[in-house]
């Protein structure tokens, strides 16, 4: 992709909203095709606020080793980890089948 | 499917040379999931080990398990890796049904272990496999694929999920790329994973079972043409479940790519399936968009930063080195080098260790597992740790022959009914009326009857040429299926016929 830094393609949303299996109208492609950039805009403005000496944060609290014990704790009841699925069966998930659908 | 034009491997090593990466991974054995208390007892019922964490409910927090990364630093350190100082987790975003929140925790640009290696033996010759990286991650669910012909994930219809084990920690080791004499590549390829299986199992942060899928390898492999330094297109073939598989799915994809590449065509970069029965790959999944993973730092996890000084502690807690515990071995055994080098190839150095801690000699463990056991492996394609007898058994076992109540070639159908789960080694041999005789009664008529069948040999013992005493403990044996006290009937020949 050659677009700039904070280019954003038509193409590109199709790409991405395929990729999060969403399915958009033509429309809402276009919306988003103009509408992403300006965020993506927004979003390079903080980052200019920033200089190289500071480094990326993925958290807003600067904590590290967050751990628990390796302690058992009580799992839920089959029928209740079941209860809001679509469909089950054999005490298992039913899924619709994975291959064959590209 | 199309068909595939193979080129023997011998002959497509004239024309390419390959290029390996491995990939393995390895479940560990923490009592509980890598971000949730749920337990990891391998073949629970369905679904009877999940919460709301690892079913990725709305709201649901994720912890890191504490034990997980001690295990992850400890193999970082055993495979010669620095470990980070910071590194965090991120989430691998794909749409499968095996994972319930429509990513995987991973760890991405930052792993917890990178730059290491190991050095692995074949025939006597050492290679270095160079590690990239150790990173953290979780296992996903196992569907089980319902309609089609075979069970499997093509055809089918539907597929019912088990998130058991999703969540359980998971340790992916990857190597760089790795470049050997091209007819080494499989042996190497094999040795790399069993290497790493003793390694691992070393620390005992693992079972290590490659059957049970506690150790799981996937074997990239390309192709370039021989004297090129452009790497061709690379496939990924999983479901190699074995050391043997690992060997042949080196050996077959070999075939393959130089199959496609002689008659002009593109490899394609996709997944692979090994097939166990046949010891041939199957296309799986095609690389595609849908590989855009989109990583990003895990919002719900706080980064990692193991202090030196608990990377220090973890340092002091490694088991010796391979090598160094190998040699060691060796000398206490009294192997030779060949002895160890065979023992080494079958996977065999950690039950022999065990069938001598149970009160077996070392030769008489190495006769077992690199005889007896090493065939039933080679000739069932089974693991040797997966023959269904124990080290204990096989001291047992020996126990019984050091008592004189049963001879080796008795004790081969001893370890049938073991294997068979017919009971204890005492039991199958009383079941299956397995021991010797000594009685002199019964020894004695069989003595006098081989002597009138063969008196040639007699007259010959009796003349002093007791080397042919054999041909008459052989005609007695026979007699008695096997079950004579082979020593006993030595000397009541040498008394007839003295």
């Amino acid at each position: 992709m050659s677009e700039p830094a904070t280019g954003i393609s038509r193409a590109d949303v199709v790409h991405l909203a395929g990729l999060a299996r969403i399915d958009l109208s033509d429309a809402e492609l276009d919306h988003l095709a103009a509408e992403l950039p300006a965020i993506l805009e927004h979003v390079a403005s903080v980052q200019e606020a920033a200089g190289d000496d500071v480094p990326a944060m993925s958290h807003p609290v600067p904590v590290d080793n967050v751990f628990r014990e390796d302690v058992v704790t009580p799992s839920l009841a089959p029928e209740d980890a079941l209860a809001a699925a679509p469909a089950s069966d054999q005490q298992r998930f039913l899924v619709p089948k994975i291959l064959g659908e590209s | 499917m199309t068909v595939e034009t193979l080129v023997p491997f011998e002959e497509a090593l004239t024309r390419y040379d390959p290029v390996m990466g491995l990939e393995i991974h390895i479940e560990l054995n923490t009592a509980t999931k890598m971000f949730c208390g749920c337990p990891t007892e391998f073949g629970a019922e369905p679904n009877t080990q999940v919460c709301p964490v690892c079913l990725a409910l709305p709201g649901a927090l994720p912890v890191v398990n504490a034990k997980a990364v001690e295990s992850a630093i400890r193999m970082g350190l055993a495979l010669n890796c620095e470990i980070a100082e910071w590194c965090r987790f991120a989430r691998k975003n794909y749409f499968y049904p095996d994972m319930p929140k429509n990513f995987q925790t991973s760890q991405y640009d930052e792993p917890i272990a990178f730059d290491g290696w190991v050095d692995v033996e074949v025939d006597g010759e050492t290679f270095r496999i160079e590690i990239e990286r150790a990173h953290m991650e979780e296992d996903t669910g196992k569907a089980l694929h319902v309609g089609g012909s075979t069970g499997r994930i093509h055809g089918a219809d539907f597929s019912l999920v088990d998130y058991n084990r999703a969540g359980i920690p998971l340790i992916e080791i990857v190597t760089r790329t790795i470049e050997v004499p091209p007819e080494k590549a499989p042996a190497v390829a094999r040795a790399y994973v069993s290497y790493v299986r003793d390694l691992i199992g070393g620390l005992g942060v693992s079972d290590v079972r490659m059957d049970q899928g506690s150790l799981r390898a996937d074997v990239n492999l390309s192709l370039k043409p021989k004297g090129s330094t452009t790497l061709g297109t690379r496939s990924e073939t999983k479901n190699v479940n074995s050391f043997r598989s690992v060997e042949r799915a080196v050996r077959y994809e070999i075939s393959r790519h130089a199959g496609i590449l002689d008659a002009g065509g593109k490899v394609v970069q996709e997944t692979r399936h090994f097939q166990e029965d046949t010891g041939t790959t199957l296309s799986g999944r095609e690389k595609s968009d849908a590989d855009d993973y989109r990583y990003f730092p895990e919002p719900d996890l706080a980064p990692v930063s193991p202090s030196r000084e608990w990377v220090k502690e973890l340092r002091a807690t490694l088991p010796e080195p391979p090598a160094v515990r190998r040699a060691r071995l060796q000398s206490d055994w009294g192997f030779s080098d060949l002895d160890m080098r065979d023992t080494i190839g079958a996977g065999a150095l950690d039950l022999i260790v065990e069938t001598v801690e149970a009160g077996t000699t070392p030769q008489a463990a190495k006769k077992w597992w690199l005889g007896e056991m090493a065939r039933r492996s080679n000739e069932s394609g089974q693991d040797i740790h997966a023959l269904g007898i124990t080290p204990q058994q096989v001291a047992e076992i020996q126990a019984l022959i050091d008592a004189g109540r049963i001879n080796d070639k008795l004790a081969r159908s001893v370890f049938d009914g073991v294997i068979a789960g017919e009971g204890t080694a005492e039991e199958v041999v009383v079941a299956r009326k397995l021991e010797v005789v000594s009685d002199d009664g019964a020894l004695g008529a069989a003595v006098d009857r081989a002597i009138e069948g063969d008196p040639d040999a007699a007259a010959k013992i009796r003349a002093g040429n007791l080397g042919v005493a054999g041909a008459l403990i052989g005609a007695v044996m026979k007699e008695m299926r096997g079950q004579a006290d082979a020593g006993r009937v030595r000397e009541l020949i040498l008394e007839k016929l003295s």
